[in-house]
Protein backbone atom coordinates (compact mmCIF):
# COMPACT_ATOMS: atom_id res chain seq x y z
CA UNK A 1 0.00 0.00 0.00
CA UNK A 2 1.69 3.60 -0.83
CA UNK A 3 1.47 5.96 1.44
CA UNK A 4 3.08 9.35 1.67
CA UNK A 5 4.85 10.75 4.45
CA UNK A 6 4.28 13.85 6.56
CA UNK A 7 6.74 15.77 4.67
CA UNK A 8 5.52 14.84 1.50
CA UNK A 9 1.96 15.96 2.74
CA UNK A 10 3.53 19.73 3.14
CA UNK A 11 4.77 19.38 -0.39
CA UNK A 12 1.52 18.32 -1.60
CA UNK A 13 -0.25 21.34 -0.17
CA UNK A 14 2.46 23.48 -1.22
CA UNK A 15 2.33 22.52 -4.39
CA UNK A 16 -1.67 22.67 -4.72
CA UNK A 17 -1.56 26.27 -3.92
CA UNK A 18 0.16 27.23 -7.23
CA UNK A 19 -2.80 26.93 -8.95
CA UNK A 20 -6.35 27.36 -8.97
CA UNK A 21 -8.90 26.18 -6.87
CA UNK A 22 -10.73 24.41 -9.29
CA UNK A 23 -7.82 23.62 -11.51
CA UNK A 24 -6.29 21.01 -9.16
CA UNK A 25 -5.14 18.99 -12.02
CA UNK A 26 -1.66 20.71 -13.06
CA UNK A 27 -0.68 19.38 -9.79
CA UNK A 28 -0.57 15.83 -11.68
CA UNK A 29 3.24 15.97 -13.23
CA UNK A 30 4.64 17.86 -9.80
CA UNK A 31 2.83 14.64 -7.69
CA UNK A 32 4.09 12.11 -10.01
CA UNK A 33 8.03 13.43 -9.59
CA UNK A 34 7.60 13.64 -6.28
CA UNK A 35 6.55 9.94 -6.01
CA UNK A 36 9.29 8.94 -8.57
CA UNK A 37 12.15 11.14 -6.52
CA UNK A 38 11.62 9.24 -3.53
CA UNK A 39 10.37 5.81 -4.59
CA UNK A 40 12.63 5.49 -7.65
CA UNK A 41 9.33 4.88 -9.72
CA UNK A 42 5.28 5.07 -9.84
CA UNK A 43 3.20 2.05 -8.73
CA UNK A 44 -0.55 1.47 -9.48
CA UNK A 45 -1.15 2.05 -6.34
CA UNK A 46 0.58 5.21 -6.03
CA UNK A 47 -1.21 6.34 -8.77
CA UNK A 48 -4.43 5.56 -7.45
CA UNK A 49 -3.46 7.72 -4.30
CA UNK A 50 -2.86 10.84 -6.62
CA UNK A 51 -5.87 10.16 -8.39
CA UNK A 52 -7.99 10.37 -5.54
CA UNK A 53 -6.75 13.59 -4.41
CA UNK A 54 -6.90 15.10 -7.80
CA UNK A 55 -10.35 13.63 -8.89
CA UNK A 56 -8.92 11.87 -11.97
CA UNK A 57 -9.78 8.19 -12.50
CA UNK A 58 -6.84 5.61 -11.99
CA UNK A 59 -7.07 5.04 -16.44
CA UNK A 60 -6.47 8.94 -17.10
CA UNK A 61 -3.09 8.99 -13.95
CA UNK A 62 -1.95 6.05 -16.06
CA UNK A 63 -2.56 7.32 -19.45
CA UNK A 64 -0.44 10.89 -18.35
CA UNK A 65 2.16 9.12 -16.43
CA UNK A 66 2.82 6.66 -19.52
CA UNK A 67 3.50 9.82 -22.12
CA UNK A 68 6.65 11.10 -19.88
CA UNK A 69 9.87 9.41 -19.84
CA UNK A 70 10.77 10.03 -16.44
CA UNK A 71 7.87 8.13 -15.16
CA UNK A 72 8.70 4.38 -14.38
CA UNK A 73 6.97 1.52 -13.82
CA UNK A 74 9.30 -0.12 -12.60
CA UNK A 75 11.97 0.91 -9.76
CA UNK A 76 15.45 2.24 -11.04
CA UNK A 77 18.77 2.25 -9.58
CA UNK A 78 19.89 4.63 -6.81
CA UNK A 79 21.70 6.07 -9.36
CA UNK A 80 20.25 6.91 -12.75
CA UNK A 81 22.14 7.63 -15.82
CA UNK A 82 21.17 9.48 -18.85
CA UNK A 83 23.21 9.30 -21.67
CA UNK A 84 23.27 12.07 -24.09
CA UNK A 85 23.34 10.56 -27.15
CA UNK A 86 21.87 13.46 -29.64
CA UNK A 87 23.94 14.85 -31.69
CA UNK A 88 26.20 17.29 -30.20
CA UNK A 89 27.02 14.72 -28.30
CA UNK A 90 27.33 11.97 -31.24
CA UNK A 91 30.10 14.37 -33.13
CA UNK A 92 31.66 14.34 -29.87
CA UNK A 93 32.03 10.23 -29.43
CA UNK A 94 29.54 9.69 -26.89
CA UNK A 95 28.45 6.85 -28.52
CA UNK A 96 32.11 4.82 -27.50
CA UNK A 97 31.64 6.56 -24.10
CA UNK A 98 27.98 5.11 -23.47
CA UNK A 99 29.62 1.42 -24.48
CA UNK A 100 32.54 1.69 -22.07
CA UNK A 101 29.91 2.80 -19.05
CA UNK A 102 28.04 -0.10 -20.26
CA UNK A 103 30.48 -2.28 -19.67
CA UNK A 104 32.29 -0.98 -16.99
CA UNK A 105 29.25 -1.27 -14.66
CA UNK A 106 28.43 -4.81 -16.80
CA UNK A 107 24.51 -3.83 -17.56
CA UNK A 108 23.12 -4.08 -21.25
CA UNK A 109 22.17 -0.14 -21.90
CA UNK A 110 18.72 0.50 -20.37
CA UNK A 111 19.52 -1.98 -17.43
CA UNK A 112 20.25 -1.82 -13.86
CA UNK A 113 23.09 -3.19 -11.75
CA UNK A 114 21.85 -6.42 -9.68
CA UNK A 115 22.22 -4.36 -6.41
CA UNK A 116 20.34 -1.85 -8.14
CA UNK A 117 22.46 0.89 -7.80
CA UNK A 118 22.96 2.10 -11.44
CA UNK A 119 20.51 2.41 -14.30
CA UNK A 120 21.56 3.30 -17.82
CA UNK A 121 19.69 5.02 -20.02
CA UNK A 122 20.52 6.45 -23.77
CA UNK A 123 18.95 9.95 -23.33
CA UNK A 124 18.04 12.37 -25.79
CA UNK A 125 19.24 16.52 -26.04
CA UNK A 126 19.86 17.56 -22.18
CA UNK A 127 20.69 21.08 -22.54
CA UNK A 128 24.33 20.84 -22.17
CA UNK A 129 25.67 20.84 -26.04
CA UNK A 130 28.26 22.64 -25.52
CA UNK A 131 29.69 20.29 -22.77
CA UNK A 132 29.44 17.31 -24.86
CA UNK A 133 29.81 14.87 -24.51
CA UNK A 134 27.77 14.62 -21.61
CA UNK A 135 25.19 12.94 -18.78
CA UNK A 136 22.82 13.15 -16.16
CA UNK A 137 23.26 11.12 -13.20
CA UNK A 138 20.65 12.11 -10.81
CA UNK A 139 20.19 15.69 -10.79
CA UNK A 140 23.67 16.41 -11.35
CA UNK A 141 25.12 17.32 -14.95
CA UNK A 142 28.61 15.90 -16.25
CA UNK A 143 30.09 17.07 -19.21
CA UNK A 144 33.27 17.07 -21.58
CA UNK A 145 33.41 13.51 -20.64
CA UNK A 146 35.97 11.13 -21.04
CA UNK A 147 36.57 7.42 -20.60
CA UNK A 148 38.48 8.22 -17.26
CA UNK A 149 36.46 10.92 -15.79
CA UNK A 150 33.21 8.44 -15.92
CA UNK A 151 35.35 6.05 -14.47
CA UNK A 152 36.19 8.19 -11.61
CA UNK A 153 32.82 9.65 -11.67
CA UNK A 154 31.59 6.15 -11.32
CA UNK A 155 33.84 5.59 -8.36
CA UNK A 156 33.26 8.36 -6.48
CA UNK A 157 29.17 7.41 -5.87
CA UNK A 158 28.64 4.75 -2.85
CA UNK B 1 30.78 43.74 -29.02
CA UNK B 2 27.45 44.73 -27.92
CA UNK B 3 26.19 42.64 -25.35
CA UNK B 4 23.16 42.44 -23.49
CA UNK B 5 22.86 39.46 -21.93
CA UNK B 6 26.07 38.33 -21.58
CA UNK B 7 27.93 41.12 -20.11
CA UNK B 8 28.18 40.37 -16.57
CA UNK B 9 27.43 36.47 -17.08
CA UNK B 10 30.27 35.40 -15.39
CA UNK B 11 30.02 37.79 -12.40
CA UNK B 12 30.67 36.14 -9.32
CA UNK B 13 27.59 35.54 -7.12
CA UNK B 14 25.01 37.07 -9.96
CA UNK B 15 22.77 34.84 -9.16
CA UNK B 16 21.66 36.18 -6.18
CA UNK B 17 19.91 39.29 -5.09
CA UNK B 18 22.11 41.54 -4.16
CA UNK B 19 25.22 41.18 -6.86
CA UNK B 20 22.05 41.26 -9.59
CA UNK B 21 21.13 44.31 -7.46
CA UNK B 22 24.40 45.40 -7.50
CA UNK B 23 25.08 45.24 -11.29
CA UNK B 24 21.85 47.46 -11.75
CA UNK B 25 18.85 45.10 -11.88
CA UNK B 26 15.08 45.23 -10.88
CA UNK B 27 16.18 49.17 -11.49
CA UNK B 28 13.71 48.40 -14.75
CA UNK B 29 10.73 47.92 -12.41
CA UNK B 30 10.11 51.64 -11.39
CA UNK B 31 11.07 52.71 -15.05
CA UNK B 32 7.91 50.50 -16.32
CA UNK B 33 5.60 51.73 -13.31
CA UNK B 34 6.06 55.21 -14.06
CA UNK B 35 4.37 54.70 -17.34
CA UNK B 36 1.31 52.99 -18.53
CA UNK B 37 1.32 48.69 -19.24
CA UNK B 38 0.18 49.70 -22.48
CA UNK B 39 3.02 51.65 -23.12
CA UNK B 40 5.39 49.08 -22.44
CA UNK B 41 3.87 47.09 -24.80
CA UNK B 42 4.38 49.59 -27.39
CA UNK B 43 8.00 50.17 -26.47
CA UNK B 44 8.64 46.09 -27.28
CA UNK B 45 6.73 46.37 -30.29
CA UNK B 46 8.99 49.31 -31.74
CA UNK B 47 12.00 47.50 -30.28
CA UNK B 48 11.96 45.02 -32.57
CA UNK B 49 12.30 42.30 -30.10
CA UNK B 50 11.42 38.66 -31.80
CA UNK B 51 10.61 35.67 -29.88
CA UNK B 52 14.21 33.55 -29.14
CA UNK B 53 12.40 30.37 -28.54
CA UNK B 54 12.20 29.25 -32.36
CA UNK B 55 9.32 30.84 -34.10
CA UNK B 56 10.67 34.24 -34.21
CA UNK B 57 7.79 35.34 -33.62
CA UNK B 58 7.19 40.13 -32.86
CA UNK B 59 7.29 39.92 -29.24
CA UNK B 60 5.22 43.19 -28.81
CA UNK B 61 3.04 41.98 -31.10
CA UNK B 62 2.10 38.94 -29.67
CA UNK B 63 1.72 40.68 -26.28
CA UNK B 64 -1.19 43.42 -27.90
CA UNK B 65 -3.03 40.15 -29.24
CA UNK B 66 -4.26 39.50 -26.26
CA UNK B 67 -8.07 39.44 -26.08
CA UNK B 68 -9.42 42.72 -24.88
CA UNK B 69 -10.52 42.84 -20.96
CA UNK B 70 -10.32 38.97 -20.27
CA UNK B 71 -8.99 38.23 -17.31
CA UNK B 72 -7.02 36.84 -15.50
CA UNK B 73 -4.54 36.18 -17.55
CA UNK B 74 -1.20 33.78 -17.65
CA UNK B 75 2.41 34.16 -18.41
CA UNK B 76 3.76 30.96 -19.66
CA UNK B 77 7.93 31.02 -19.38
CA UNK B 78 9.10 28.37 -21.69
CA UNK B 79 12.44 27.20 -20.26
CA UNK B 80 11.58 23.27 -21.87
CA UNK B 81 15.32 23.88 -23.53
CA UNK B 82 15.00 20.76 -25.70
CA UNK B 83 16.16 21.62 -29.48
CA UNK B 84 18.88 19.95 -30.07
CA UNK B 85 21.95 22.10 -29.72
CA UNK B 86 20.73 24.49 -27.52
CA UNK B 87 21.57 24.83 -24.09
CA UNK B 88 21.60 28.96 -23.79
CA UNK B 89 18.12 29.01 -21.70
CA UNK B 90 20.16 26.84 -19.43
CA UNK B 91 23.01 29.03 -18.85
CA UNK B 92 20.75 31.85 -18.22
CA UNK B 93 18.94 30.01 -15.72
CA UNK B 94 21.82 29.04 -13.88
CA UNK B 95 23.84 32.44 -13.84
CA UNK B 96 20.95 35.03 -13.81
CA UNK B 97 17.99 34.10 -12.70
CA UNK B 98 17.38 37.51 -11.48
CA UNK B 99 17.21 38.25 -14.90
CA UNK B 100 14.63 36.62 -15.81
CA UNK B 101 11.99 37.42 -12.92
CA UNK B 102 12.67 40.56 -13.76
CA UNK B 103 11.86 40.14 -17.39
CA UNK B 104 8.92 38.25 -16.14
CA UNK B 105 7.53 41.07 -14.12
CA UNK B 106 7.90 43.49 -16.72
CA UNK B 107 5.94 40.82 -19.02
CA UNK B 108 3.35 40.80 -16.61
CA UNK B 109 2.92 45.07 -15.78
CA UNK B 110 2.78 45.97 -19.43
CA UNK B 111 0.01 42.59 -19.90
CA UNK B 112 -1.93 42.94 -16.61
CA UNK B 113 -0.96 39.60 -15.84
CA UNK B 114 -1.13 37.87 -12.14
CA UNK B 115 -0.39 34.72 -12.13
CA UNK B 116 3.31 33.12 -14.04
CA UNK B 117 4.28 29.33 -14.82
CA UNK B 118 7.40 28.67 -15.64
CA UNK B 119 7.51 25.34 -17.22
CA UNK B 120 11.27 24.09 -16.97
CA UNK B 121 11.97 20.51 -18.47
CA UNK B 122 12.11 17.86 -15.97
CA UNK B 123 15.70 17.43 -16.00
CA UNK B 124 16.17 20.88 -15.00
CA UNK B 125 15.82 20.01 -11.46
CA UNK B 126 19.45 21.84 -10.29
CA UNK B 127 17.68 25.02 -11.84
CA UNK B 128 14.62 25.00 -10.60
CA UNK B 129 15.75 24.68 -6.88
CA UNK B 130 17.91 28.06 -8.35
CA UNK B 131 15.25 29.61 -9.64
CA UNK B 132 13.05 29.07 -6.19
CA UNK B 133 15.86 30.39 -4.29
CA UNK B 134 15.83 33.41 -6.66
CA UNK B 135 11.54 34.31 -6.04
CA UNK B 136 12.00 33.27 -2.49
CA UNK B 137 14.32 36.56 -2.72
CA UNK B 138 12.56 38.74 -4.59
CA UNK B 139 8.95 38.02 -2.37
CA UNK B 140 11.49 39.00 0.25
CA UNK B 141 12.44 41.96 -0.91
CA UNK B 142 8.60 43.31 -2.32
CA UNK B 143 9.53 42.77 -6.11
CA UNK B 144 6.68 40.04 -6.14
CA UNK B 145 3.51 39.31 -4.49
CA UNK B 146 1.08 42.11 -2.94
CA UNK B 147 1.03 45.40 -4.71
CA UNK B 148 4.99 45.58 -5.74
CA UNK B 149 6.40 48.55 -4.94
CA UNK B 150 3.31 50.41 -4.79
CA UNK B 151 2.26 50.11 -8.39
CA UNK B 152 -0.73 47.98 -7.69
CA UNK B 153 1.02 45.12 -9.54
CA UNK B 154 0.05 42.17 -7.46
CA UNK B 155 2.29 38.89 -9.23
CA UNK B 156 3.13 35.60 -8.10
CA UNK B 157 5.51 33.58 -9.99
CA UNK B 158 5.49 29.18 -9.87
CA UNK B 159 7.85 27.04 -11.26
CA UNK B 160 6.43 23.72 -12.92
CA UNK B 161 8.86 20.71 -14.15
CA UNK B 162 7.74 18.90 -17.10
CA UNK B 163 8.66 14.94 -16.97
CA UNK B 164 10.47 14.29 -20.12
CA UNK B 165 8.98 15.13 -23.52
CA UNK B 166 10.54 17.36 -26.43
CA UNK B 167 6.83 17.89 -27.38
CA UNK B 168 6.28 20.02 -24.44
CA UNK B 169 8.47 22.87 -25.85
CA UNK B 170 5.67 23.56 -28.60
CA UNK B 171 3.81 25.90 -26.60
CA UNK B 172 0.00 24.33 -26.83
CA UNK B 173 1.59 20.89 -25.79
CA UNK B 174 2.98 22.60 -23.54
CA UNK B 175 -0.34 24.23 -21.84
CA UNK B 176 -1.71 20.47 -22.14
CA UNK B 177 1.05 19.65 -19.94
CA UNK B 178 0.86 22.19 -17.21
CA UNK B 179 -2.78 21.32 -16.86
CA UNK B 180 -1.84 18.07 -16.24
CA UNK B 181 -2.38 16.49 -19.52
CA UNK B 182 -0.16 14.23 -22.13
CA UNK B 183 1.87 16.67 -23.78
CA UNK B 184 -0.32 16.64 -26.94
CA UNK B 185 -0.10 19.71 -29.25
CA UNK B 186 -3.90 21.45 -29.78
CA UNK B 187 -5.79 22.99 -32.46
CA UNK B 188 -4.74 26.94 -33.30
CA UNK B 189 -7.08 28.27 -33.35
CA UNK B 190 -7.64 29.58 -31.17
CA UNK B 191 -4.27 30.71 -30.38
CA UNK B 192 -2.49 31.14 -26.67
CA UNK B 193 -3.18 34.99 -26.69
CA UNK B 194 -6.86 34.61 -26.59
CA UNK B 195 -7.58 30.89 -25.12
CA UNK B 196 -4.49 29.88 -23.51
CA UNK B 197 -3.63 28.14 -20.32
CA UNK B 198 -7.02 27.20 -18.68
CA UNK B 199 -8.68 28.72 -22.10
CA UNK B 200 -7.69 32.10 -20.75
CA UNK B 201 -5.60 34.62 -22.41
CA UNK B 202 -1.88 33.66 -21.67
CA UNK B 203 1.31 34.81 -23.23
CA UNK B 204 3.97 32.02 -23.48
CA UNK B 205 7.48 34.01 -23.98
CA UNK B 206 10.70 31.66 -24.45
CA UNK B 207 13.42 32.60 -21.17
CA UNK B 208 15.83 34.64 -23.80
CA UNK B 209 12.99 36.49 -25.19
CA UNK B 210 11.91 37.49 -21.34
CA UNK B 211 15.50 38.32 -20.55
CA UNK B 212 16.09 40.75 -23.03
CA UNK B 213 12.81 42.73 -21.74
CA UNK B 214 14.88 44.65 -18.80
CA UNK B 215 17.24 46.13 -21.18
CA UNK B 216 14.33 47.54 -23.57
CA UNK B 217 12.67 49.48 -20.63
CA UNK B 218 16.06 50.00 -19.11
CA UNK B 219 17.13 51.58 -22.05
CA UNK B 220 14.58 52.71 -24.39
CA UNK B 221 13.58 50.90 -27.78
CA UNK B 222 15.37 52.89 -29.83
CA UNK B 223 18.32 51.67 -28.38
CA UNK B 224 17.47 47.99 -28.96
CA UNK B 225 16.56 48.54 -32.41
CA UNK B 226 19.42 50.14 -33.41
CA UNK B 227 21.50 47.33 -32.55
CA UNK B 228 21.59 44.38 -35.60
CA UNK B 229 19.82 44.47 -39.14
CA UNK B 230 16.75 45.97 -40.59
CA UNK B 231 14.60 43.33 -39.99
CA UNK B 232 16.91 41.66 -37.36
CA UNK B 233 17.19 43.53 -33.90
CA UNK B 234 18.98 43.20 -31.14
CA UNK B 235 21.67 40.03 -29.91
CA UNK B 236 21.33 36.40 -30.29
CA UNK B 237 22.28 33.80 -27.86
CA UNK B 238 24.05 31.30 -29.99
CA UNK B 239 24.94 28.04 -28.74
CA UNK B 240 27.86 26.58 -30.61
CA UNK B 241 28.50 22.59 -30.23
CA UNK B 242 29.67 19.90 -32.15
CA UNK B 243 33.72 19.79 -34.31
CA UNK B 244 34.73 23.48 -32.85
CA UNK B 245 37.71 24.11 -30.84
CA UNK B 246 35.79 26.48 -28.17
CA UNK B 247 32.54 25.10 -28.14
CA UNK B 248 29.98 27.48 -25.56
CA UNK B 249 27.03 30.15 -25.78
CA UNK B 250 28.08 33.16 -27.36
CA UNK B 251 26.56 36.43 -27.93
CA UNK B 252 26.24 38.26 -31.06
CA UNK B 253 24.78 40.94 -32.70
CA UNK B 254 22.53 39.55 -34.95
CA UNK B 255 23.81 39.94 -38.87
CA UNK B 256 27.40 38.46 -37.56
CA UNK B 257 28.87 36.32 -40.28
CA UNK B 258 28.63 32.72 -39.24
CA UNK B 259 32.64 32.47 -39.62
CA UNK B 260 33.14 34.85 -37.33
CA UNK B 261 31.15 33.22 -35.24
CA UNK B 262 32.71 29.59 -35.75
CA UNK B 263 35.82 31.03 -36.18
CA UNK B 264 36.67 33.70 -34.11
CA UNK B 265 34.73 33.38 -31.03
CA UNK B 266 34.58 29.37 -31.28
CA UNK B 267 38.24 29.24 -32.15
CA UNK B 268 37.69 27.46 -35.55
CA UNK B 269 37.43 23.55 -36.30
CA UNK B 270 39.20 21.08 -34.21
CA UNK B 271 42.60 19.35 -35.26
CA UNK B 272 42.14 22.53 -37.86
CA UNK B 273 40.03 19.94 -39.92
CA UNK B 274 37.91 21.42 -43.17
CA UNK B 275 34.34 22.59 -42.52
CA UNK B 276 31.92 20.34 -43.77
CA UNK B 277 28.46 21.49 -42.80
CA UNK B 278 26.34 23.44 -40.10
CA UNK B 279 23.08 23.75 -38.57
CA UNK B 280 22.49 26.87 -37.52
CA UNK B 281 19.24 27.45 -35.44
CA UNK B 282 18.81 23.72 -34.02
CA UNK B 283 18.32 20.26 -35.47
CA UNK B 284 14.89 21.17 -36.58
CA UNK B 285 16.27 23.69 -39.57
CA UNK B 286 18.04 22.94 -42.78
CA UNK B 287 21.63 21.87 -42.83
CA UNK B 288 24.09 24.27 -44.81
CA UNK B 289 26.60 22.94 -46.70
CA UNK B 290 30.42 24.71 -45.87
CA UNK B 291 30.28 27.44 -48.82
CA UNK B 292 27.59 29.02 -46.86
CA UNK B 293 29.34 30.27 -44.06
CA UNK B 294 29.81 33.77 -44.79
CA UNK B 295 25.99 34.13 -44.42
CA UNK B 296 24.95 36.87 -41.95
CA UNK B 297 23.54 35.57 -38.72
CA UNK B 298 20.02 36.85 -38.97
CA UNK B 299 16.19 35.94 -39.68
CA UNK B 300 16.27 36.55 -42.62
CA UNK B 301 19.69 35.98 -44.36
CA UNK B 302 18.80 32.54 -42.84
CA UNK B 303 16.10 32.19 -44.67
CA UNK B 304 17.34 33.36 -48.03
CA UNK B 305 19.79 30.59 -47.62
CA UNK B 306 17.12 27.80 -47.10
CA UNK B 307 17.08 27.97 -43.42
CA UNK B 308 16.24 29.01 -40.37
CA UNK B 309 17.42 30.91 -37.14
CA UNK B 310 15.67 28.76 -35.18
CA UNK B 311 16.64 28.49 -30.82
CA UNK B 312 20.06 29.79 -31.64
CA UNK B 313 21.86 26.40 -32.01
CA UNK B 314 25.33 26.21 -34.79
CA UNK B 315 26.06 22.77 -34.90
CA UNK B 316 29.10 22.52 -36.65
CA UNK B 317 30.27 19.42 -38.74
CA UNK B 318 33.96 18.21 -40.07
CA UNK B 319 34.85 16.84 -43.09
CA UNK B 320 35.32 13.55 -41.33
CA UNK B 321 31.34 13.26 -40.85
CA UNK B 322 29.34 11.06 -43.26
CA UNK B 323 25.77 12.50 -43.00
CA UNK B 324 23.96 9.88 -43.30
CA UNK B 325 24.85 9.14 -39.88
CA UNK B 326 23.63 12.29 -38.45
CA UNK B 327 20.24 11.93 -40.22
CA UNK B 328 19.99 8.91 -38.77
CA UNK B 329 20.38 9.75 -35.25
CA UNK B 330 18.11 13.13 -35.56
CA UNK B 331 15.86 11.17 -37.12
CA UNK B 332 15.46 8.83 -34.34
CA UNK B 333 14.81 11.42 -32.05
CA UNK B 334 11.96 12.78 -33.86
CA UNK B 335 10.80 9.00 -33.87
CA UNK B 336 11.19 9.24 -30.41
CA UNK B 337 9.30 12.40 -29.39
CA UNK B 338 6.87 12.16 -32.17
CA UNK B 339 3.59 12.23 -29.63
CA UNK B 340 1.60 9.85 -31.74
CA UNK B 341 -1.54 12.28 -32.15
CA UNK B 342 -1.61 12.48 -35.80
CA UNK B 343 -0.37 9.60 -38.50
CA UNK B 344 2.06 11.38 -40.65
CA UNK B 345 4.20 12.10 -38.18
CA UNK B 346 3.84 8.73 -36.06
CA UNK B 347 4.47 6.87 -39.02
CA UNK B 348 6.54 8.72 -41.55
CA UNK B 349 9.22 9.44 -38.69
CA UNK B 350 9.20 5.73 -38.21
CA UNK B 351 9.47 4.90 -41.94
CA UNK B 352 12.20 7.45 -42.23
CA UNK B 353 14.55 5.98 -39.48
CA UNK B 354 14.13 2.69 -40.72
CA UNK B 355 14.99 3.31 -43.93
CA UNK B 356 18.67 5.22 -42.98
CA UNK B 357 19.05 2.80 -40.69
CA UNK B 358 19.16 0.48 -43.88
CA UNK B 359 21.28 2.62 -45.61
CA UNK B 360 23.41 3.08 -42.54
CA UNK B 361 23.94 -0.31 -41.89
CA UNK B 362 25.19 -1.23 -45.34
CA UNK B 363 21.56 -2.43 -46.73
CA UNK B 364 20.58 0.47 -48.87
CA UNK B 365 19.52 0.15 -52.59
CA UNK B 366 19.47 2.99 -55.05
CA UNK B 367 15.72 3.52 -54.64
CA UNK B 368 15.76 4.39 -51.00
CA UNK B 369 17.04 7.84 -51.71
CA UNK B 370 13.70 8.37 -53.35
CA UNK B 371 11.46 6.54 -50.88
CA UNK B 372 13.07 8.99 -48.37
CA UNK B 373 12.50 11.93 -50.36
CA UNK B 374 8.51 10.49 -50.80
CA UNK B 375 8.37 10.09 -47.54
CA UNK B 376 9.27 13.28 -46.53
CA UNK B 377 6.83 15.00 -49.20
CA UNK B 378 4.20 13.30 -47.09
CA UNK B 379 5.00 14.54 -44.04
CA UNK B 380 6.07 17.90 -44.86
CA UNK B 381 3.33 20.40 -44.06
CA UNK B 382 0.57 17.57 -43.76
CA UNK B 383 1.37 17.35 -39.78
CA UNK B 384 -0.77 18.33 -36.96
CA UNK B 385 1.96 20.45 -35.58
CA UNK B 386 5.76 21.46 -36.55
CA UNK B 387 7.17 18.68 -35.17
CA UNK B 388 6.48 16.66 -38.70
CA UNK B 389 8.31 19.65 -40.46
CA UNK B 390 10.96 19.55 -38.09
CA UNK B 391 11.78 15.72 -38.67
CA UNK B 392 11.84 16.22 -42.34
CA UNK B 393 14.54 18.88 -42.49
CA UNK B 394 17.59 17.35 -41.69
CA UNK B 395 16.97 14.66 -44.25
CA UNK B 396 15.64 16.40 -46.91
CA UNK B 397 18.44 19.31 -46.51
CA UNK B 398 21.04 16.47 -46.57
CA UNK B 399 20.27 14.86 -49.30
CA UNK B 400 19.98 18.05 -51.50
CA UNK B 401 23.58 19.18 -49.94
CA UNK B 402 25.52 15.95 -49.69
CA UNK B 403 23.44 13.26 -51.56
CA UNK B 404 26.95 11.42 -52.31
CA UNK B 405 27.17 10.38 -48.60
CA UNK B 406 24.25 8.53 -49.22
CA UNK B 407 25.29 7.24 -52.42
CA UNK B 408 28.91 6.45 -51.34
CA UNK B 409 27.32 3.96 -48.26
CA UNK B 410 24.57 2.47 -50.87
CA UNK B 411 27.31 1.64 -53.78
CA UNK B 412 29.29 0.26 -50.82
CA UNK B 413 26.64 -2.42 -50.61
CA UNK B 414 26.40 -2.92 -54.07
CA UNK B 415 29.36 -3.81 -54.26
CA UNK B 416 29.85 -6.06 -51.45
CA UNK B 417 26.95 -7.94 -52.83
CA UNK B 418 28.64 -8.36 -56.14
CA UNK B 419 31.72 -10.13 -54.95
C1 LIG C 1 8.39 20.71 -31.43
C2 LIG C 1 8.63 22.08 -30.85
C3 LIG C 1 9.46 22.23 -29.76
C4 LIG C 1 9.68 23.48 -29.20
N1 LIG C 1 10.52 23.58 -28.12
C5 LIG C 1 10.72 24.80 -27.56
C6 LIG C 1 11.55 24.94 -26.41
O1 LIG C 1 12.12 23.95 -25.91
N2 LIG C 1 11.72 26.17 -25.88
C7 LIG C 1 11.10 27.27 -26.41
O2 LIG C 1 11.26 28.36 -25.88
N3 LIG C 1 10.32 27.18 -27.50
C8 LIG C 1 10.10 25.97 -28.08
N4 LIG C 1 9.27 25.88 -29.17
C9 LIG C 1 8.61 27.12 -29.67
C10 LIG C 1 7.34 27.41 -28.89
O3 LIG C 1 6.26 26.73 -29.50
C11 LIG C 1 6.99 28.91 -28.91
O4 LIG C 1 7.03 29.37 -30.21
C12 LIG C 1 7.91 29.76 -28.07
O5 LIG C 1 8.05 29.27 -26.78
C13 LIG C 1 7.37 31.17 -28.01
O6 LIG C 1 8.24 32.02 -27.31
P1 LIG C 1 9.05 33.17 -28.05
O7 LIG C 1 8.07 33.92 -28.91
O8 LIG C 1 9.59 34.00 -26.95
O9 LIG C 1 10.10 32.50 -28.86
C14 LIG C 1 9.05 24.63 -29.76
C15 LIG C 1 8.22 24.47 -30.87
C16 LIG C 1 8.01 23.22 -31.42
C17 LIG C 1 7.12 23.10 -32.60
S1 LIG D 1 3.24 16.36 -35.85
FE1 LIG D 1 4.03 14.72 -34.49
S2 LIG D 1 4.35 15.73 -32.52
FE2 LIG D 1 3.01 17.09 -33.74
S3 LIG D 1 0.92 16.48 -33.21
FE3 LIG D 1 1.49 15.22 -34.98
S4 LIG D 1 2.30 13.31 -34.03
FE4 LIG D 1 2.29 14.87 -32.42
S1 LIG E 1 23.25 16.91 -27.80
FE1 LIG E 1 23.99 16.07 -25.94
S2 LIG E 1 23.41 17.61 -24.52
FE2 LIG E 1 22.61 18.39 -26.37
Amino acid sequence: MFVFSEEDEKQIEKILNRYPEEQKRSALLPLLTLVQRREKHVSADAMRDIGRRLDLSPAYVQSVCSFYTMYSATPVGKYLILFCINISCQLNGCDELLAHTAKKLNIEIGGTTEDMKFTLHREECLAACSGAPMMRINDTFYENLTSDRIDQILGSLD
Amino acid sequence: MTQILFHNINKKDLHTLAVYEKEGGYKGLKKAFAKEPDEIVEMVKASGLRGRGGAGFPTGLKWSFLAKDVFPRYLCCNADESEPGTCKDRELLQKNPHLLIEGMILCSYACKIETVYIYLRGEFYDLCEIMETALEEAYAKGYLGKNILGSGLNLDIHTHLGAGAYICGEESALLNSLEGGRGEPRMKPPFPAVQGLYAQPTVINNVETLCVVPYIVNNGAEKHAAIGTEKSKGTKLVSVSGHVKKPGNYEVVLGTPIREIIYDLAGGIRDDNKLKAFIPGGSSVPMLPADKVDTPYDYESLQAAGTMLGSGALIVMDHTVNVVEISLRLASFYMHESCGKCTPCREGTRWMWQILQQIQTGKGEASYVDKLLDICDNISFKCFCPLGDAAVAPVISGIENFRADYDELIEKMAANTAV
